[in-house]
């Protein structure tokens, strides 16, 4: 694990460990936010940072955090990345801060940023937790935007909010509502899966 | 704001219009990962009804007595964190000194609670709708029962599924979200009677 290059960390984190598809984590937000992307994107941004920076917090304390209570100190880390961002959104994009409500706080219990704190930062120097704090949260956000791309396209015939379909494209109401979030994502991995080499195959369903 | 919709309203609609796993995507890590087995799903979803209605009091208490009076609202998500870690121990501790056989049941799924975004998510819903104490309990236990609903639902399908030939890729998690998608689907039948939120 030691000899993990910025490059070799960035090809796990946005393929080859993608948290969502590969590791079906912390898709609470990847579907409730995914309904317009400008909302996606800034849940994304924000994830990616609060990942880096909490995995790069964690790896500092790592010495001198109990082994004990780490999970606890993690939390809190987590959480307090978190208030920052809930309070910088509050301040300069009210309407977005308005539209995501409790997702932003919810990012504490996204399982992408403890899994990483746990199985990388809590062993890895900080300069490398950061970088894989970033590529994570890079993989995640790609992820995110793309379902984000589909469901905005044929839900409301725009993206980031400008019209792009025809006059008589006729929105399909259903792709920004629940059932669709769950169909995409799960059609997502589909394809995601059908390009995985046979030997990485997971434990049977 | 106080919304004027009755406790028993808010407790109905949280279990089926607005079911905080299949309208709010809350909860979905162990809804996927516990799902397999239908024992461990009901399991599961007991110890998140419980662990639900009872944060959601206790957080409610402490965020219109503490942090408003003290003007620590940007606070609350630590608080809250602390607050449902801290219960969840709790219990865990409780449950095994005094009741081995319902620990055997529960017990293992306590952990997980904490990580849960479903009781995380309960909280500050209840905290942006501007719910009363009454309002904010029933919606907790509305939502934890609608949570129990809907794993125990996914997980007697996914039961069955195990025998039908689906493609290779699809199998696992891919399957689950299009069945968890139908199930969406369905529930949205429930939308005409009430709404909230």
């Amino acid at each position: 694990m030691a000899a993990d290059t910025a490059k070799s960390l960035f090809r796990k984190g946005v393929w080859g460990e993608n948290p969502v598809f590969r590791q079906i984590l912390g898709i609470c937000s990847a579907l409730a936010v995914t309904n317009l992307m400008t909302n996606t994107f800034i849940m994304g941004v924000s994830l990616i940072f609060v990942t880096a920076m909490s995995n790069a917090t964690v790896s500092a304390l790592r010495r001198i955090t109990p082994g004990r209570i780490r999970m606890m100190v993690q939390v809190l880390i987590i959480a307090s990345y978190v208030m920052i961002v809930d309070i910088v959104l509050k301040a300069y994009l009210p309407e977005i801060s308005e539209a995501l409500g409790p997702y932003v706080g919810l990012i504490i219990t996204n399982c992408i940023i403890m899994g990483r704190c746990e199985g990388y930062a809590r062993n890895n120097p900080v300069w490398l937790s950061f970088l894989d704090g970033i590529a994570s949260g890079t993989g995640y956000a790609l992820v995110l935007l793309v379902i984000a791309f589909v469901r905005e396209l044929l839900g409301f015939g725009t993206v980031f909010g400008h019209p792009v379909m025809p006059s008589w494209w006729v929105p399909w109401t259903i792709m920004v509502m629940a059932p669709a979030g769950f169909f995409m994502l799960g059609l997502f991995i589909w394809v995601a899966y059908q390009f995985e080499k046979p030997e990485e195959k997971k434990a049977p369903r | 704001m106080e919304t004027t919709l009755s406790a028993p309203v808010i407790f109905f609609a949280a279990i089926f219009t607005n079911n905080i796993l299949l309208a709010n995507f809350l909860g979905m890590c162990s809804f996927l990962a516990i799902s397999r087995e239908l024992k461990s799903a009901v399991g599961l979803g007991l110890a998140v009804t419980f662990v639900m209605t009872c944060t959601t009091a206790i957080n409610f208490l402490v965020y219109h007595h503490l942090l408003v009076p003290f003007g620590l609202v940007h606070f609350r998500y630590i608080v809250f964190i602390i607050v449902i870690a801290a219960f969840v121990q709790l219990v865990e501790m409780v449950i095994d000194r005094y009741s081995p056989a319902l620990y055997v049941v529960l017990g293992v799924f306590l952990p997980l609670i904490t990580v849960n975004c479903a009781i995380l998510g309960v909280c500050l819903f209840m905290i942006i709708r501007h719910y009363n104490f009454i309002q904010s309990v029933a919606y907790g236990f509305g939502g934890g029962l609608g949570w129990l609903l809907a794993i125990t639902a996914l997980a007697g399908i996914r039961e069955k599924i195990r025998k039908a030939p689906i493609p290779k890729a699809l199998e696992g998690p891919g399957i689950s979200l299009i069945v968890a998608g139908l199930m969406a689907l369905s529930f949205m039948a429930f939308s005409g009677m009430i709404q909230i939120g």
